[in-house]
């Protein structure tokens, strides 16, 4: 905590960042604010509470293009930061990110299998491998009662766009999801499965896998292990893992020759 | 260059989720689901999400509207006041109070609620009081 405090203050006298996006005490919760003044920065916190910081840095950073921002990221939101970069939404040389590891009681409840960035200056890297129980328990279902599994779960929703609006790789000026002739205004649940697999498709090779989204929900919608399910496929087939900081385009981002195929599997 | 978020309370319901208001050197440019409510555990329905929007949208009512030959004119507050309190009055002494009703919003504060049904129990005597909710 005091390492992460001291930190930030060196690099805001030195001028190396204009400002340092992360998590303020305010009234006694842990909120996302952007502190320029040193002073502000003995209210610094970490906090268990996840917010969209990749998110927020995004309007920040189209504002002040041309300004060097820091900002705290935890093992997800890393993951964020690169298909950000790797989108083209945000500037990887104008962010100067600093790592914070999870509590092993966080990465626990986030069922997240590496809770931790690259460099961190905070906490300790703590190993978990992911529970795939739900997603198993669902694939073992026989594919009607799979099908009636979702719908009972998707029919609940309430339209309140939670999942996009909290989600650090969304990211489009225009969205599926609010085209009316795709999604008509003002009916609720929105059509099922159609509003949500349209989501899920959006979110293949793009899904990070943070849990946000589902975190959200006021439904509970298993919204993580469908996005979980199509971050599997787009692995299988085109061995690409959104959010590895590898040198890699996505797979959104080629033109094939033609020549692909899809393996005979049951998807 | 300034970013904070602002703790508030959702005015649209009665449910009180808290959100946190995305403030952008001075601008309003977004709202988030507070996780450390327990009210709403960091979700919001369609109204929270966007709840910023109508502060800052243009269709917006920004004076008082009239309606005369079947058209809404821009008035000013002491127009609009007196023609409400006007009418009322005529309606009671015409009718009597129980011909009038009044219902009030959960977008109001609790002393804003407190006064509407004070003054139609005490002003225009009548106990017709209920909520948008009910409408």
């Amino acid at each position: 905590m005091k390492v992460l405090k001291n930190e930030v203050e060196t690099l805001l006298k030195e001028g190396t960042i204009s400002a340092f996006l992360g998590m303020k005490q305010i009234k006694g919760h842990a909120n996302p604010f952007l502190f320029t003044h040193l002073d502000d920065l003995e209210h610094l916190t970490i906090a268990e509470a996840r917010y969209p910081l990749a998110k927020i840095i995004l309007k920040i950073a189209h504002k002040y293009a041309d300004h060097h921002l820091g900002i705290m990221v935890r093992g997800c939101d890393e993951k964020a930061l690169i298909e950000l970069y790797r989108n083209k939404q945000l500037d990887r040389s104008k962010l100067v990110p600093m790592g914070v590891a999870c509590s092993g009681e966080l990465a626990e409840k986030c069922n997240c299998s590496k809770p931790y960035p690259s460099q961190f200056i905070v906490g300790e890297a703590r190993e978990i491998s992911f529970d795939r129980t739900t997603l198993e328990k669902i694939e073992s279902l026989p594919l009607d009662e799979r099908f009636g599994y979702w719908i009972n779960k998707l029919g609940k929703c309430i339209k309140c766009y939670g999942c996009r609006n909290i989600c650090p790789v969304c990211f489009c000026e225009v969205c599926t999801l609010e085209d009316a002739p795709l999604i008509p205004l003002g009916k609720i649940p929105p059509e099922v499965p159609a509003f949500h697999l349209s989501r899920a498709f959006h979110m293949a090779g793009r899904c990070i896998d943070c849990g946000l989204c589902e975190e959200g929900c006021p439904v509970d919608i298993p919204l993580r292990t469908l996005y979980r399910k199509v971050r599997e496929i787009v692995e299988e087939l085109f061995d690409y893992l959104p959010g590895e900081d590898k040198e890699v385009v996505s797979p959104i981002q080629i033109l094939g020759d033609g020549s692909f195929e899809i393996p005979e599997g049951d998807h | 260059m300034n970013y904070t978020t602002i703790p508030t309370t959702c005015a649209y319901c009665g449910c009180g989720c808290e959100i946190l208001f995305e403030v952008l050197d001075g601008e309003l440019v977004g709202s988030i689901p507070s996780k450390a409510n327990p009210i709403n555990h960091g979700s919001l329905c369609i109204k929270g999400w966007t709840a910023h929007e109508f502060v800052v949208s243009e269709k917006r009512l920004k004076t008082p509207l009239i309606r005369k030959n079947g058209e809404f004119k821009e008035a000013t507050w002491d127009e609009a006041l007196n023609l409400v309190s006007s009418t009322l009055k005529e309606i009671k002494e015409t009718s009597g109070p129980n011909s009038l009703a009044c219902l009030s919003s959960a977008k109001c504060t609790n002393e804003e609620n407190y006064l509407m049904q004070k003054m139609m129990r005490a002003v225009v005597g009548t106990n017709n009081v209920d909520h948008c909710a009910r409408l």
